[in-house]
């Protein structure tokens, strides 16, 4: 396959690998539209060995991108799973070869809508295809071809990362040794669609927005961007987190003052998380990121058994879930578990207490690391990986 | 995982239903613990092992440890394995505390081509003797609940597990009970000496 990066055309100055991929074999997307040649960002941390049998493919969350062990380009803020990665941790890099793109319709450096559209030398913008969470995991496989992987040693992720890591299993069970799903699902809730609806009409309800062609405007949805971040983060978090970190606690203030500022410390806190996530993220990618984890129903497209999804299925799962996460509760993490269990696969299923809600796999969780360091341990001696 | 010397060291009760397992093949362990039991099988007989276990601590510690095992309870998530998923299912130490022992009973013998089950016999004669002179709910060291806070909610005899089998058409291939010195036998037909001075009991089932 020709390797050629496009920089200088549409990500000038972002670090990392950039790769072209799908001029030969177009890749179909589940809505019918075919993507070709098209970039795909993505880092590596560790060293391939030499029967590439020890690579990891970490799929990132809804917000992630692939900068998971390094600073990041625009924040300057540790990776999103610094605390994971890197030599000596859990996911050690001396033994593992890391692989991370940025997910389809993302914007940092993979194609999305805020990429140029070679039909028309604008940004795709309503125009890009609409995603899913199959065809994320169809431009990852495609990204393990062009490296020259056949088998992965493990796939990880957690929330819709965890989404992924279901795809994978189902879609390229012989691809992967082990599968590790984290605090996620094997569909996305009533709830959660909601909310994520909720997230998407406050962009569009931002002017600035412009029907979605901001970019050629000049301008950014900021405001509409922000309030979504601000109603996701506090899916992320728990009650008790929220009340043990903010309770009623004023911000720079000795009284309430009658007025709509942040009176509150949690009101400081979520305006801040707003602001300084438009900053680094596009709007268009937020509707179409949400958009494909709210199609994503795996029983769904297995004629409604769950079960059908992991057939056969040669490859050794961990689900993890914890106790406090709302937005993806156990009992979502044990449906998994028991379509596993109907189909005889080789499962273990961990929940770990945590009181930090859904952000708990991004933080450090020492049970967490332990029971995942244990498992990919273990997975490694069942799998013959040694070093 | 465990050192060789700590793999040798498991339980006699353990042992027992270890003797019972052929190597290289398909093992469910039912409240497996720290999953000793299930190392010890991985290691020695070259199962492919699998778990469940009800607290946390034992899940984490099994799954840090390497070995497959979910957190789920028995009495409710046995319904999902396939028929004959496994060569052998073990219900160790667990069966006098399940919620519906004779639906779990029909449940191992569905997903397993065997059973091995052991239970605290609760017909021992100290049991006997405690409750004849003090008039009151035994508690030892093997059994150190008040019967206020038990988890063993369905204690049963030698006895009454034989014939739960015979009514349930259950085929005992193998029984032993196991004394307070350590040392075992197999359960006779007449049942008397292994009811009376049998601590536990380990059966081996089959459909």
């Amino acid at each position: 396959m020709e390797k050629r990066t496009v920089q200088s055309v549409t990500n000038p100055g972002l670090p990392g690998h950039q790769v072209q991929l799908g001029a030969d074999q177009p890749l179909r997307l589940d809505c019918g539209v075919e993507l070709s040649d098209f970039t795909v960002a993505y880092q590596t941390y560790g060293t391939l060995n030499a029967d590439k049998s020890n690579a990891i493919m970490i799929c990132h969350a809804l917000t992630g991108d692939q900068f998971v062990a390094e600073p990041h380009p625009l924040t300057g803020k540790d990776g999103w799973w610094d605390l994971m990665v890197g030599p000596g941790k859990t996911l050690d890099t001396n033994r593992y070869f890391i692989i991370c793109s940025n997910i389809l319709g993302g914007c940092m450096g993979t194609i999305g809508p805020k990429e140029i559209n070679p039909a028309t030398g604008k940004p795709w913008n309503l125009d890009f295809p609409v995603i899913t969470m199959a065809d994320i995991v169809r431009a990852q496989a495609m990204l393990l071809d062009h490296l020259g992987i056949d088998k992965l040693f493990a796939v990880i992720g957690g929330s819709i990362g965890g989404m992924q890591v279901l795809e994978w299993a189902s879609m390229y069970p012989e691809r992967l040794f082990a599968a590790v799903p984290i605090a996620t699902a094997a569909h996305h809730s009533a709830q959660n669609i909601a909310f994520h609806e909720v997230g998407r009409q406050a962009i569009i309800a931002d002017p600035d927005w412009q029907g979605g062609d901001y970019l050629s405007q000049g301008v950014r949805p900021h405001r509409g961007l922000a309030v979504a971040r601000m109603t996701a983060h506090i899916t992320y978090l728990s009650e008790q987190a929220l009340a043990e970190k903010f309770g009623r606690q004023l911000q720079d203030r000795d009284a309430i003052t009658y007025g709509f500022d942040a009176d509150f410390q949690v009101e400081s806190y979520l305006r801040h998380q707003g602001s300084t996530f438009v900053d680094r993220f596009d709007a268009n990618s937020y509707l179409y990121i949400t958009r494909a984890t709210d199609y994503f129903d795996l029983a769904g497209k297995h004629g409604g058994v769950l079960a059908n999804a992991f057939k056969d299925t040669p490859v050794r799962f961990c689900v993890i879930s914890f106790t406090s996460d709302w937005l993806y509760p156990t009992q979502e993490s044990r449906e998994i578990v028991h379509a596993l269990n109907a189909v005889a696969a080789n499962v273990s299923f961990a929940e770990i207490v945590s009181d930090k809600g859904h952000d708990s796999f991004l933080l450090d969780e020492p049970e967490f690391n332990r029971v995942l360091g244990g498992f990919l341990k273990g997975a490694a001696e069942h799998g013959g990986l040694s070093w | 995982m465990m050192n060789e010397s700590q793999r040798k060291a498991i339980r006699v009760d353990l042992q027992l239903i270890a003797d019972m397992i052929d190597p290289g093949t398909r093992v469910l362990d039912i409240g497996c613990g720290d999953g000793s039991l299930l190392d010890y099988l991985s290691n020695f007989k070259q199962v492919d092992g699998r778990g469940i276990e009800l607290s946390s601590e034992g899940v984490n510690a099994c799954v840090a440890a390497g070995l497959s095992v979910i957190q789920g309870d028995a009495d409710t998530d046995l319904k999902d394995y396939p028929d004959n998923a496994f060569d052998f299912v073990i219900l160790s130490q667990t069966l006098q505390a399940m919620y519906a022992p004779k639906v779990v009973l029909e449940q191992l013998l569905r997903i397993g081509r065997r059973a091995i089950i052991s239970f605290p016999n609760f017909a021992h004669w100290r049991y006997r003797l405690y409750l004849l002179l003090n008039g009151r709910m035994p508690v030892n060291e093997h059994l150190p609940f008040e019967w206020y806070d038990t988890p063993n909610i369905h204690f049963c005899t030698i006895k009454d597990f034989v014939i739960l089998c015979r009514e349930m058409d259950i085929h005992i291939e193998r029984s032993r009970s196991l004394n307070h010195d350590g040392t075992s036998r197999r359960i006779s037909a007449s049942l008397f000496a292994a009811n009376l001075f049998g601590e536990q009991a380990v059966f081996l089932l089959k459909k």
